[in-house]
């Protein structure tokens, strides 16, 4: 102590200050006086920690870049078939309160009586476990209870990660994020810009509808693409001249492509050159 | 250079004894993982809190593309995540450092149960440390709504719903979380205020106590 008293003063002071020096505190034991190898925090001990850190965050990295965050759909309040999940840590308290006993008439004891008992006690577990006994194995009834509760939480959160599964084969659904991520795979393997799943499906009508070409678009094209061209079985035709130029599709309508026949042997070459003229012109912002 | 900044101020404020006090302390060999390996549960507490740092950082680099309105929410996450150089890097470890920060403060709160290293003179940092255990918790459930998917959507339906199920004060929680009856624009501001200012304020005057607390009691001592 760099302030030393003289033991027959009767009130002491902290430092310089008015503060009365309290009695209480003890200044627990400096390890440098403990046997054993202790080692200086800063530099040496903090070198090494941030070592560590970096081995961390580079495995934290490759993780990030091999795993893109998951997003979804945008929020739609309508959509009644959306099975709501939380988070994965939440799941435990998600699946407990779909229990009887702690739901419907007895939700009380579902939101404030078992888990008030459970994270009031392990906010209390100091005031609750007061003996001197450091070591685990001799606090049976404290650690007991931890393992037990630890064993319930690892239990609920698998049953309700299951039970999500099972709802999702059940309904046939796949994650949003799954089925988002799919869909810009396969657009970015076609070449089209991403979808973007904020912009309304685009109600553009047919370009130059008049044109004398449509009496052959009637007959050989609207039975798979749909009478105005929107898409069935086969793609929209609407904004094909985006992404397609003429020759490619001169090339698939005489050659056919994936699940759509040849044309070269129905049609002239003539009729498909037009063809390719008018669906050229079939643009969309 | 920097030393000389460094002395020219420490000659007029003496700021040495501010942060050697701190810094200053000898590591005993029961926690230190290059004396006995399985002193590396001794590393999770520090795990959390550079994860935490992680968490903080990203998010203020989020907060430059993140708009908090129900119309711009999720496209500006999208932006984010498909346009912005690195977007979705800086959001990967946003979305999964949440993750990684609960699993690192269980077993850090693990380690501290099982060591019974929460007992007389520490009971209070213990406490603290299941505050800053709730306030995570409370980030996660927030953040959760914020990039405005459906998923979001409907896990802060369900969660609000059941936090309306409590008798009393039920509705009046509902009612403040979701600024209204339903999960709307104002649930969306007001999740963004307590993920962004409120409950990050909380964890670091949290975090300061914790620390505070650790180094005026000393870790505790071996087994």
């Amino acid at each position: 102590m760099a302030h030393g008293h003289k033991s027959n003063e009767k009130v002491v002071y902290v430092g310089d200050s008015r503060v009365k020096k309290a009695g209480g505190f003890q200044t627990p034991p400096d390890y440098t006086s403990y046997p054993g190898k202790s080692e200086a925090f800063i530099p040496n001990f903090l070198l090494k920690e941030w070592m560590v850190g970096c081995v961390v965050l580079v495995g934290f990295l490759v993780w990030v870049i091999a795993e893109p965050a998951p997003l979804g759909y945008p929020a739609d309040p309508t959509n009644a078939s959306f099975i709501p999940m939380p988070d994965w840590y939440f799941l435990f308290l998600y699946q407990f309160l779909k229990y009887p006993y702690v739901s419907q008439g007895y939700i009380l004891l579902g939101t404030l009586g078992i888990p008030g008992i459970l994270f009031g006690g392990l906010l209390l577990a100091p005031f609750l476990d007061t003996g001197k006994e450091r070591r685990f194995y001799r606090r049976p009834i404290a650690s007991s209870l931890m393992i037990l509760s630890l064993a319930a939480c690892v239990y609920l959160t698998v049953v309700s990660w299951d039970h999500y599964q099972h709802m999702l084969e059940k309904n046939g659904q796949t994650p949003e994020h799954h089925v988002r991520a799919e869909e810009a795979r396969l657009a970015h393997e076609r070449g089209l810009p991403r979808p973007n799943p904020l912009k309304k499906a685009p109600v553009a009508a047919i370009i130059e509808p008049e044109d004398p070409v449509m009496s052959i678009v009637q007959s050989q094209c609207m039975g798979c693409h749909a009478n105005d061209l929107s898409g069935a079985n086969g793609p929209a035709l609407l904004g094909v001249g985006n992404h397609l130029s003429k020759e490619e599709i001169v090339e698939t309508i005489t050659n056919g492509r994936g699940a759509m026949p040849e044309y070269g042997t129905k049609l002239s070459t003539e009729e498909i050159g037009q063809l390719a003229v008018w669906l050229t012109k079939q643009t969309q912002e | 250079m920097f030393k000389n900044v460094y002395n020219w101020i420490d000659e007029r404020l003496d700021i040495t004894p501010l942060w050697r006090d701190v810094a200053d302390h000898e590591v005993p060999e029961h926690v230190n993982p290059a004396h006995h390996f399985s002193a590396f549960v001794y590393c999770f507490g520090g795990l959390t809190f550079f994860i935490t740092i992680i968490q903080i950082l990203s998010g203020m680099f989020l907060t430059l593309y993140y708009v908090p309105d129900i119309i711009n929410a999720y496209a500006s996450v999208d932006y984010l995540q498909h346009q912005v150089a690195f977007g979705q890097i800086v959001r990967g470890m946003h979305h999964f450092g949440a993750s990684l920060v609960i699993v690192m403060m269980f077993l850090h709160t693990l380690r501290v149960f099982f060591t019974g290293s929460y007992k007389a003179p520490r009971e209070m940092n213990w406490v603290v440390g299941m505050l800053i255990f709730f306030i995570m918790l409370g980030l996660g459930f927030t953040g959760y709504l914020l990039p405005w998917d459906n998923k979001a959507y409907y896990a802060t339906k369900v969660g609000v719903e059941i936090a309306a199920s409590v008798p009393v004060i039920g509705s009046y929680i509902a009612d403040f979380l979701y600024g209204g009856d339903i999960v709307g624009a104002q649930t969306l501001t007001r999740f963004f205020a307590i993920h962004v200012f409120f409950l990050p304020g909380a964890l670091i005057a949290m975090l300061a106590a914790h620390f505070l607390m650790i180094r005026k009691q000393g870790i505790s001592g071996p087994l």
